[in-house]
This record gives structure tokens, C-alpha cells and sequence, in this order.
């Protein structure tokens, strides 16, 4: 079944009106992109900085509008206006830990806020819920009472988590839930969630820019450049046997202990200017296999290979 | 509460300010009762009593009044009217700004177009326009210093408001259901109440003075009716011939302001968390120098750590930051330090040079060796000559660490000049081949953009551009990676090694990421809690680690191409470093830690180039210790 | 550059449109008749009857508005009742004693103001840093025109060093010497307050600066400490030191009506006190709608000045 479904969902930020003229065309954070995410699925999403895996996140779930498109949870359009609507399917687990918590509130109300708004519990069953739900993130009850900057940040990312789980949604986005952590600590909590996937059977939406996160947690991985999907493909198999070029500059980017340093093809780092996007294939410009066709045309994404899809003019062989 | 007014009571300012202020209001309360005389009693023949007098204690005005009755009644106006137009202006205000901060896009347009109409008008212009529209008197008086003030507040309260309304917390609050009235009242208010507090004690004076300033230009209190400023502003005429009567309300008024100026700079002090650690104090030229201890010998590497303690002191607690750490770079050598945050590690490397900020940065012990020559507690200059132009660093985050308001040419220029005497064109030509050094496209154009002109990959070259401008021989980068995306680090890297290839220099190397290092360094050092805990050449130490903190840290990260997974984790959290257990830090998360772990100092040993700080290692290093 | 000024001038337009307005709105708060309200005690009928008809009040309010803005783009501001004669006129004279007395008094307070805040930031917690913080504290307590009272009882009045108040002397003056002479007491007195609110932000924005990393980068680079400091660290404080030199032209600008009332200065404060005593509304307007509109050129002055140093300002 699918949990989620995402048909041209786009974001266009409009520019501010200058003095004289109209507006610009806008900025495209988010180009018309469609993906789906199954039950019980999780779904990577990977992209570096300016690939608007963010604004996505947001739009999910309905801290942003889209400019275009349609979101289906289970099969029914969400109402984009309403987040309230958006809080018992779908919740959201924030990069920063800290700055997801109100400093000035203990970590009880912060936890108990959506049982109260979104499902209106009395006190002795929140109560109850708030005990289950901290001894599923490992946490000791005794914090409850306590206020967030007396946590570190692995204490407090379970803390983000416990907000979300007690929303009790069908689908829960984690927009870098451990780019702020250590590593020791990092792997505590993707172990945590990949634990309460299991018990509660939910479906992640897991956004990172780290490749080796992101293989280790997902089913299947979709691989975001400037704002629109270039590949999307099993996890096994993406990065060991990417279609796209950018998947592969990623791929042989990556650090990796025993591999010589070598920088690997591209002609130029930069991305393009996204108030004024060249015609044709966003990377076009430093894709190595670039031809006139590139620079012309946008590619579509097509199945190339079993369950692999790739928006490119000329893929990589197998 | 209480730990607040602790705080603030540790102000002695502040405090002072606070007996004054509460002796002041005292007296004014009980003026009703005190045993005074009538204030508008007039009494011709008595006038212009000198202070002291009889009867008088403080004189008489010009009309033969009781000049004490007057200032303490007249005080007790201002006083009112100064705060009640603090609480109208700052309640307005603040509400406005909230509004127009939390909603934003065209509300905020819309009241911010305003407020900056108001704030367009020299304050007093307003304030005369509508005491001329509404007539003299005290209340109009009030009405217009707190109409007044109202954009201030707006526009402060607005700032502080889009700040908050950006915080993740907030997105959270409605994704929990909250609607927009909840989330201002509960997420923001509470958020917000310490500046609006803030902004309301630094300004209260200031309202107490323009209520009596409007009074002194007979705008404002009318005849008999008097405060401060009408008493002041009756006495003006008779400045020169009997200066006490304006002498004892000025001075009061003087009292009152100031007063509430030093409470109000108190509490803004105690509210202020930036300022509660003491973290705007500026920092030094170079990192204080505090050893105790023997000063180890000199060696003949290039550049030499050597037992080095760092500490931060913060009150009466310290950090130690740097527990005893050395290491050694030879030259040509890449040396990677690596850790977790807290470990250290930046310390260390900051330490090299002074460059730690301090306070609270002190080095507490131990030598840093340029070539044999001791650097710590170095005079100023001989350090200043070291930096940049033998010792040279690369900082994380290319956006702050360039001046934004430089040019990148002129930054690299001086990086050149303050070691060379050259000519500016030379400095420039010589800036140019830097820039292409690093592989900067179009350096000729490329010099003259500002850093923000440029993305974090072309930053960070300038960076390393800037490191290489003198052919340092040690190059300390720290973190120099981490803020930027994969495909911009990996070209970074790559530079970065064909440098230290072609030049043969010599790199201590800052990182969290084993990746990284596994690539780029010939040595490895890991750190935990401010101690090296393992050394070793990069290979054996990735290959076979020997201490349990090392192995784990190294299972614990995933690694491309390993696919889905469970990866083991290390329990717990790392030791704070103003309060490191005994024996070795790592023990509460050990599971291989026995009783002798947690007791003792455990020294660093190995043989040859390898070394643990482990009474159980992983590997046997078999051994003595380490002869450096 | 020239681009940036333009459109900050354009962008001046509804600024001051909306002063007018604002202007306007407060003076239609006026209780009762405003033709009497107006007039005052120059309320004879004819008057009455002129300024009806001048000021259109029988036409509804926008229109009036409209009026009012198309006769003063024209320059004509209205005739005051008690001087009998066309308000720009004597604004226009008034307002040049002001500028001499404010402008010195803002050249004073900036430079004592950041030069101080700078030398506290340096020597933090030094001797220098705690007798500026203590004389600053001082300085923005004390209420100007108490200030300036004093000054006249000990430098003229005890020490007789300089005149006891007014532009000129009465006999004999008239010349530049005899213009500071008179100017030295009232600028510094309306200085004080600036110059401490100045000092205070500068030491703080000095002290914010030097934490930052691009601090620690010219360190780190060898570049010389006074260079850092007065170089690296001062260009990036002025940043946020600037803007508040525009505020506290304001604030000099305001405080000038004390201050000419205490030393009998001939500037437009205090014309529009006297304005406001006889109730010569006109007056108060026009002086008001004026000066007000000099701030905002003045402040578009400041932006230009921010842009010039802040290279990511221009768009």
C-alpha cells in the first residue's frame, strides 16, 4: 500500500517586486517532482546544499504551500492550509535538537502538546501515553521536568522524537535528524529509529546529505540535484551502480578509507544561478558527458533497468 | 527567580541603583503622610530661602513655597507618569511587534511601513506636534512620550520576534496542533518577556526624563500642579541669582534616571544569557599563559606539543579542555587529530599559536616547539612573526572566518605584507598566483569579489590560498571540510594533497571524520575528553585499533557501499571536561572496563610509532612506553 | 552606486508623503474649531474667515489633505498669526541657527563617541575602560538642559570664560570667534547624551566583533594587533555603528529644543515652543513637516554612507 504520494509537487518562492517592472519568474526551489513512499517503507532522500531537500520536508508536511502539486496520504489529498491536519499522519523530526524545543517550556508540555491539541487526551491518559512513549526512546521519565538545555544533543534529538511518535502518525519525516550529532551518538539514535519502525510500524521519509547514512536506513533512495529528482533507485543498488552522472560524482565523492585522493571528474563545481537557471540539464554544466542535446532539452525521468529511474540524456552503463 | 536576583545583586552597580531607586519610591510613597508643608502653599515674603533655613530645609522657590514639600510631590509625579508612559509605550509596542514579527510578509509590511514613518521624525517633533494638537498639559504630555516611544518598542520587539517565529520550535508548536493565538501567547510571549523587560528598563529613564523635559518647556505639568521638569523649568529664570532652586530638582532628576539606568543595565546583564558566561569579554591578542610545572624539553621535531594543558576558567569552575597532550609534526608530515566534539582537538590546535580565545582560554602547562624555540608564553611579537608566516592555519567555515567587508585580494595582500615588505602591486600579482594555485578559475576577476560573492568551495580555497601565502612550514587545519557539501570536499581534499606533495609541507590535521583522514594522513592521533588515547600510523590505527574507544567509534560509522544495517553504537554520553572521572574517561562506557580502569592516571604506551592509553587494549602493542 | 542613491531617494517619496500625513492626522485631532484652535488668540473673524478659505475646511478631509501637500510642494507653508509673516520664511531662518548648533554638537558626539567606545573595547576592564563607562553613565543621566544650566553657572557665570547665552553678542559681534565662542556651551551640553549613548554601542559592537572568527583569522595570519583592532575590527563595528549615528542625529536634533530654550538660541525649537504657547499652529506644522523632512534626507545621507562600507548592501 502506499503511504504517501507525490505528484508534481512544486515550490516557487517569488522574488520580491523591484521598484519598477514586474516580479522575476520566481525562485524554484522545488521543481515539479513526483515519488511515492510504500507502508512500512523508508524512503532516503539525498542532496547537497541548494537541492531543496528542505523545502521539501516542509511542504510534506505543511509548514510550507506548494506552488503545484498534490500530496495523498493513504490514498486521501491532504488539505495544504491546515497543519493540524498534516500533525496525526504525518510528523516531522527537526535537524537542530535544541532549537526544535522551546526553551522556556519543560520537556513534559513539549511532549504533551500534540496529545492534547491533536487528539484532546485527558490528563491521567497523557500522562500514560508520555510514560510508553519515553520508555520506547530510552528515556528516563525524570526528565520530564526538566527544561531542554539541560540535554545533550543525542538526549535531546530522542526527546524531538518522542514529540513525534506522541502525535502517533502514520508517516514521520526526519530532515537530518543526526547532522548535528557525534558519531558515536548518531548511530544510537538511527538504531532507536530504525526500532520503533519496527514496532509501530511506520514509514520514514529520511532526508540527509550523508551517503553512508542514508544506504545504511533505506529501502530506496531518491537523489535530489537544484531542486528536482535525477535518480531514484534501490538502496543496494544506487550508488554501487549509479545511472546518473551526478550519482556517481556523489558516490566517488564520498570519503572513503583505502581509496586513493583524487578529485573525481567534473568540470566545475559550481551550481548554476538559480535566478536565472540555463535552459536543458541542471548539471549539464559539470557533467562530463554533457552533449549540445544537455543543454537544450530537460531530461525526464525513465525506468532504466529494473526498479532504477534516472533523469539523464545519456546514462552510465551498467 | 531568586537565582536572578542573585545575579543581579552581584552588579554592585546594579545593586547600588537599586537602594537608591527603592529609597527614592519609598519616600515618595509616604509623602501623603509625611509631616510636610503644603507644595503650593505661596508665600511671597519667603521666597528664595536659601537651603537650610528655617522651616525650610531646602529653601524656597520664587513664590515663597516649601521646596523639599515640592521636590518630593513633584518627584512623585514623575515617577508615575514616567513609568505609566514606559508600561503604555511597551505594551503597544511590543503587541505590534509581535504581530507583525510572527505573522510576517505583508502585516509585517504594512505596521513596519508604519513604524518607520514614525521613527522618521526626530523623536521630539512628534511629541510637540501632538502636545500642540492636544493642548499643554500633563497628561497630553504622557500621551506623546509614550506615543513616541511606541516604534522603538515595535521595531525592537519585531527583530527579537522573526528571530524566534524562524526557530524550529515553533514549526513544531503548529505541527502539534497549536493555532496562531496559542503559539504567540505560550511559544513566543514567554520567549520574548525578557527582552521586552530588557527594553523597558533601559528605557524608563529615558521616558522619566522627556516627561519632565516636556514639563521644563511648560508643555507639560501646568501651574500649581508641578514635577520635576515644570519645578526645574519655573527656576530657570532665577538661574544666576538663586541657583538652589534649580539645583535640588535637576540634581533629582539626575538621581532618579541614573539609578534606574544602572538597575536597568543590571538586569539587562542577568537576562542576557549571551552575557551570563561571561563570553563578551573580548579575547586577548594571544591565549593567557598560566603554567605550573616543569617546561619539557626541546626536541628536534619541526613543531613539538608537548604535555600541553588547556583550560577554560569560567567562574569558579574549569575546563579542561586540554588534559596533557602531545604530539609532533615532521616535516612533510600529514598528521591527523581526530575526535569527537569536546574531545579537544581545536583546542589543541588553536593552542599552538594562542590563538584560543581568552578569557576564558588559559594554557595551563606544558610547550609548544617551532623548531626547538618554545612559543608558549612567547613575547606578543615573536608569536605575531610565527603566525601565518611559518605556522599557518585553515579554519572550518569559510564564511565567517573571511572579513566580509575586505575584498578577498586585500585579505590575501595583507596575509603577504604583514610578514614582507612588498609593494602593494606586487602583493596583488603575488595574491593573483595564489588564487590559481588553489585552482580558482579567472583569479585576474576573482580578486577583486568580496567573500560573499563567492561559494563556500571558492571560500575555502581562498582560505587555503591565504594559509600557503608565506610557504609556511606547518600547515593546521581545523575542520576544514566539514561545512562544505561531498563533491566541493572531495575536490578540497584532493587539493590540499597535491599541495602537500609539491611543497612538502608539513599538516596537522583537525577532523571528526575517519574518512577523511583514512585518505589524507600518514599518522593518526584520536582524542577523548582532552587526551590523546591512541597514536599510530593511519593504516595499523583504522586496521587495527587498540583502544576500545577507537574501535568502537570506528564501528560506529557507516560506510558507503556496506549497505542496510544495524550499526553498533556506543552508550552513554562523553564526561564533561570540568569533571573527569578518575582513571580513564572512556571507562563508564567501556564494556571491557574492569576496577583498575577507574582509578590512577593511565599512561600512554607503545612501542615504536604505535601507542594506547589502555590497560586493555584491543591489540597488544606489547609494551614499553613510548620514547618521546 | 549611483543606481543605489536613486532609488533610496525614490524610496524617500513615501516617507515623506507619509510624514505629511502623519503630520496632518495629529493636527485634525485638534478639539472644537480648528480655525479658532488655530488661530488662537489671533482668532478675530476675519482671520477666521481667511484661514477657512486658505485652509479649505469646509471641504472634506482628503481634499483638504491635498491642498495643504500641492501649497507646500509650492513652498508656501502658511502664514503665522503671531509674526505676520509666511512660515517658511522664518523657518528657514531659525532652522539654519539649528543646523550650526546640532550639526556640531553630531560631529562632537560621533567622534568623541566611537573614539571612546573604542578605547573602552580595547583596554576592557582596564583604568581607561572604567573612567569611560563611569563618565558615560554620568552623561546619559543627566537631563541636557540640566546640564546646560550648570555649565552657564560655572563657566560663565563663576569662571566668566564664555557668554551666558544667546547666537551672538548683542554689540560688537557677529563674527566666527564670537559665534564659537557662544556655540562651544550649548553644543557640548547637547552633545552629552549622544556621546555616552554612542560610546556605549560602540564599546559593545567593538567587543561583539572581536569574537568573531574573521578576528581570529587576521590573528592567525600575523597581522599586527593595532592593525586588527583599528583596522579589521573598527570597519566591521562601524557597520552597526553607523545606523545609530543616524538615530542619534535625531536624538541631537530633539534635544536642540532644550537646549536652545536654556541658552536663548535663535534655532526652530524653540519657535516651536513659543509656536505651541501661542497656539500658532501654522507655525508648528510647517516647522514640524519641515525638519522632519530634512531628517529623512539626512538619513537617506546615512544609508549612502552604510552602503559604501557594507559591499552586500547594494541590490
Amino acid at each position: 500500500m502506499t503511504a504517501l504520494k507525490v505528484e508534481n509537487l512544486a515550490k516557487t518562492f517569488a522574488l520580491k517586486k523591484p521598484l519598477f517592472g514586474a516580479a522575476g519568474p520566481g525562485v524554484r526551489a522545488v521543481r515539479p517532482m513526483s515519488f511515492s513512499v510504500e507502508t512500512g517503507e523508508t524512503l532516503g532522500v539525498v542532496g547537497e546544499s541548494g537541492c531543496g531537500k528542505s523545502t521539501l520536508a516542509r511542504m510534506l508536511v505543511g509548514l510550507l504551500e506548494p506552488s503545484e502539486g498534490v500530496i495523498e496520504i493513504e490514498g486521501r489529498a491532504l488539505d495544504t492550509a491546515d497543519p493540524a491536519a498534516f500533525g496525526r499522519l504525518i510528523q516531522y523530526v527537526f535537524q537542530d535538537p535544541q532549537s526544535s524545543l522551546n526553551p522556556r517550556k519543560t520537556i513534559r508540555q513539549v511532549v504533551e502538546s500534540p496529545l492534547r491539541r491533536l487528539y484532546r487526551m485527558s490528563a491521567s491518559d497523557r500522562e500514560k501515553r508520555i510514560g510508553e512513549i519515553f520508555a520506547s526512546v530510552n528515556l528516563r521519565e525524570d526528565f520530564l521536568d526538566r527544561y531542554p538545555h539541560e540535554f545533550s544533543g543525542g538526549q535531546a534529538q530522542r526527546i524531538g522524537i518522542a514529540r513525534a511518535l506522541a502525535a502517533d502518525p502514520r508517516i514521520i519525516i526526519l530532515d537530518e535528524p543526526v547532522s548535528a550529532l557525534d558519531v558515536s551518538v548518531q548511530a544510537q539514535v538511527l538504531n532507536l529509529l530504525a526500532d520503533l519502525k519496527a514496532q509501530f510500524g511506520l514509514t520514514y521519509l529520511f532526508i540527509t546529505h550523508d551517503l553512508a547514512v542514508v544506504e545504511a536506513v533505506s529501502d530506496r533512495i531518491v537523489v535530489l540535484y537544484f531542486g528536482a529528482v535525477v535518480e531514484i533507485g534501490k538502496a543496494e543498488k544506487i550508488f554501487s551502480a549509479p545511472r546518473h552522472p551526478y550519482t556517481r560524482l556523489l558516490a566517488e565523492s564520498a570519503p572513503k578509507v583505502g581509496r586513493a585522493l583524487e578529485a573525481p571528474e567534473q568540470k566545475d563545481t559550481e551550481l548554476p544561478d538559480p535566478l536565472n537557471p540555463p535552459p536543458g540539464c541542471a548539471f549539464a554544466g559539470r557533467c562530463p558527458r554533457a552533449t549540445a542535446l544537455c543543454r537544450e532539452k530537460d531530461p525526464p525521468l525513465e525506468q532504466m533497468g529494473e526498479d532504477q529511474f534516472a533523469a539523464c540524456h545519456h546514462p552510465l552503463d551498467t | 527567580m531568586i537565582a536572578f536576583l542573585k545575579l543581579l545583586f552581584r552588579n554592585r552597580l546594579a545593586a547600588a541603583g537599586a537602594l537608591v531607586l527603592t529609597a527614592i519610591v519609598l519616600v515618595v510613597l509616604l509623602t501623603p503622610v509625611l509631616p510636610l508643608q503644603n507644595p503650593d502653599a505661596t508665600a511671597t515674603a519667603d521666597r528664595f530661602q536659601k537651603p537650610f533655613s528655617q522651616g525650610h530645609l531646602l529653601g524656597t522657590d520664587h513664590l515663597g513655597r516649601d521646596l523639599l514639600s515640592r521636590l518630593l510631590h513633584g518627584t512623585r509625579l514623575s515617577l508615575a507618569v514616567g513609568v505609566a508612559a514606559a508600561l503604555i509605550a511597551a505594551t503597544i509596542g511590543s503587541a505590534i511587534g509581535i504581530v507583525a514579527g510572527y505573522f510576517g510578509g505583508r502585516i509585517d509590511n504594512v505596521i513596519m511601513r508604519g513604524v518607520d514613518m514614525l521613527m522618521a521624525f526626530p523623536y521630539i517633533l512628534l511629541a510637540l506636534a501632538i502636545v500642540a494638537a492636544l493642548g499643554p498639559g500633563l497628561m497630553n504630555a504622557l500621551i506623546a512620550v509614550a506615543a513616541v516611544n511606541v516604534p522603538f518598542f515595535a521595531r525592537n520587539i519585531r527583530g527579537v520576534t522573526v528571530g524566534l517565529a524562524g526557530r524550529e520550535f515553533i514549526d513544531a508548536a503548529r505541527l502539534a496542533g497549536m493555532g496562531h493565538s496559542r503559539i504567540i501567547l505560550t511559544e513566543l510571549l514567554p520567549n520574548v518577556l525578557p527582552v521586552i523587560i530588557i527594553a523597558m528598563s533601559t528605557t524608563v529613564g529615558w521616558m522619566i526624563l522627556e516627561t519632565a523635559g516636556l514639563s521644563f518647556l511648560g508643555l507639560g505639568s501646568q501651574p500649581p500642579q508641578a514635577d520635576l521638569g515644570s519645578m526645574l523649568g519655573e527656576a530657570r529664570s532665577a538661574l544666576i541669582s538663586h541657583p538652589h532652586t534649580s539645583v535640588v530638582p535637576g540634581l533629582m532628576i539626575f538621581l532618579i534616571v541614573m539609578s534606574i539606568n544602572l538597575l536597568g543595565d543590571g538586569v539587562r546583564d542577568a537576562l542576557d544569557p549571551r552575557l551570563k558566561s561571561g563570553a563578551l569579554s573580548r579575547p586577548r591578542a594571544t591565549t593567557l599563559v598560566d603554567r605550573k610545572g616543569d617546561i619539557p624539553e626541546r626536541t628536534d621535531d619541526l613543531l613539538a606539543i608537548q604535555e600541553l594543558e588547556t583550560e577554560f576558567r569560567v567562574g569558579r569552575r574549569t575546563y579542561r579542555a586540554v588534559g596533557g597532550v602531545t604530539l609532533s609534526v615532521r616535516p612533510g608530515e600529514c598528521l591527523g587529530v581526530i575526535g569527537e566534539s569536546g574531545s579537544g582537538k581545536s583546542v589543541t590546535a588553536l593552542s599552538v599559536m594562542g590563538l584560543v580565545a581568552s578569557p576564558p582560554g588559559v594554557i595551563a602547562g606544558g610547550a609548544v616547539r617551532f623548531q626547538g624555540e618554545d612559543l608558549v608564553g612567547a613575547p606578543y611579537e615573536t608569536l605575531r612573526q610565527k603566525r601565518g608566516d611559518r605556522v599557518a592555519y585553515i579554519f572550518q567555515d569559510p564564511l565567517s572566518t573571511l572579513h566580509p567587508l575586505y575584498r578577498v585580494g586585500r585579505q590575501l595582500a595583507e596575509a603577504i605584507q604583514s610578514h614582507h615588505r612588498i609593494s602593494d602591486r606586487q602583493a596583488r600579482d603575488r595574491a593573483i598566483g595564489l588564487l590559481r594555485d588553489v585552482r580558482i578559475p579567472n583569479p585576474e576577476s576573482r580578486i577583486d569579489n568580496y567573500p560573499h560573492e563567492m561559494s563556500g568551495g571558492m571560500r575555502q580555497r581562498v582560505g587555503i590560498a591565504m594559509a600557503l601565502a608565506n610557504e609556511p612550514d606547518v600547515i593546521i587545519a581545523d575542520e576544514p571540510t566539514t561545512a562544505l557539501d561531498v563533491t566541493v570536499q572531495a575536490q578540497i581534499l584532493s587539493l590540499l594533497q597535491d599541495l602537500r606533495r609539491d611543497r612538502g609541507l608539513a599538516i596537522i590535521f583537525i577532523t571528526h571524520d575517519f574518512g577523511v583522514v583514512g585518505q589524507l594522513c600518514d599518522r593518526l592521533a584520536v582524542m577523548y575528553a582532552g587526551r590523546i588515547v591512541e597514536e599510530g600510523p593511519t593504516d595499523d590505527v583504522l586496521e587495527s585499533p587498540a583502544h576500545p574507544y577507537t574501535a568502537r567509534l570506528i564501528a560506529c560509522v557507516p560506510e558507503l557501499g556496506g549497505g542496510r544495517r544495524e550499526l553498533a553504537a556506543i552508550p552513554g554520553l562523553p564526561p564533561v571536561v570540568d569533571d573527569l572521572p578518575p582513571g580513564c574517561a572512556f571507562a563508564p562506557r567501556c564494556d571491557k572496563a574492569q576496577a583498575a580502569c577507574r582509578q590512577g592516571v593511565i599512561p600512554l604506551e607503545g612501542q615504536d610509532t604505535r601507542a594506547v592509553r589502555c590497560l586493555y587494549p584491543e591489540t597488544d602493542l606489547s609494551g614499553k612506553e613510548v620514547a618521546r | 552606486m549611483g543606481g543605489y542613491i536613486l532609488k533610496r531617494l525614490i524610496s524617500a517619496v513615501p516617507v515623506l508623503l507619509g510624514i505629511t500625513i502623519i503630520v496632518f492626522l495629529i493636527m485634525s485631532l485638534i478639539p472644537g474649531d480648528p480655525a479658532t484652535a488655530i488661530l488662537g488668540s489671533y482668532a478675530t473673524p476675519e482671520n477666521v474667515e481667511k484661514i477657512n478659505r486658505d485652509l479649505g475646511l469646509d471641504k472634506p478631509m482628503v481634499q483638504r489633505y491635498f491642498i495643504w501637500l500641492g501649497n507646500m510642494l509650492q513652498g508656501d507653508f502658511g502664514r503665522s498669526y503671531s509674526l505676520n509673516r509666511p512660515v517658511i520664511n522664518e523657518v528657514l531662518e531659525r532652522f539654519n541657527a539649528t543646523l550650526i548648533l546640532a550639526g556640531t554638537s553630531f560631529v562632537l558626539c560621533s567622534v568623541m563617541g566611537v573614539l571612546a567606545g573604542v578605547v573602552s573595547a580595547a583596554r576592557q576592564y582596564g583604568l581607561a575602560d572604567k573612567a569611560i563607562t563611569f563618565t558615560v553613565l554620568i552623561g546619559i543621566s543627566v537631563p541636557s538642559f540640566f546640564l546646560g544650566m550648570m555649565m552657564i553657572l560655572l563657566f560663565a557665570v563663576n569662571l566668566k570664560w564664555l557668554p551666558v547665552s544667546g547666537m551672538y553678542a548683542i554689540y560688537g559681534g557677529g563674527d566666527l570667534p564670537d559665534l564659537v565662542s557662544h556655540l562651544i556651551m550649548p553644543a557640548l551640553a547637547l552633545s552629552a547624551v549622544a556621546t555616552g549613548v554612542i560610546a556605549r554601542l560602540s564599546r559593545s559592537a567593538m567587543l561583539e566583533v572581536l569574537r568573531q572568527d574573521y578576528i581570529r583569522t587576521a590573528r592567525a595570519k600575523g597581522v599586527p594587533e593595532r592593525r586588527v583592532v583599528m583596522g579589521h575590527a573598527l570597519r566591521a563595528a562601524m557597520v552597526s555603528i553607523i545606523p545609530v549615528l543616524g538615530i542619534q542625529a535625531g536624538f541631537v536634533l530633539s534635544g536642540s529644543v532644550y537646549i536652545e530654550i536654556v541658552f536663548q538660541w535663535p534655532g526652530v525649537g524653540r519657535m516651536l515652543v513659543d509656536a505651541i504657547l501661542t497656539r500658532d499652529l501654522l507655525l508648528v506644522q510647517g516647522g514640524v513637516v519641515f525638519v522632519a523632512a530634512c531628517y529623512v534626507i539626512f538619513n537617506i545621507m546615512v544609508d549612502v554612507a552604510q552602503s559604501l562600507l557594507d559591499p552586500r548592501i547594494k541590490t
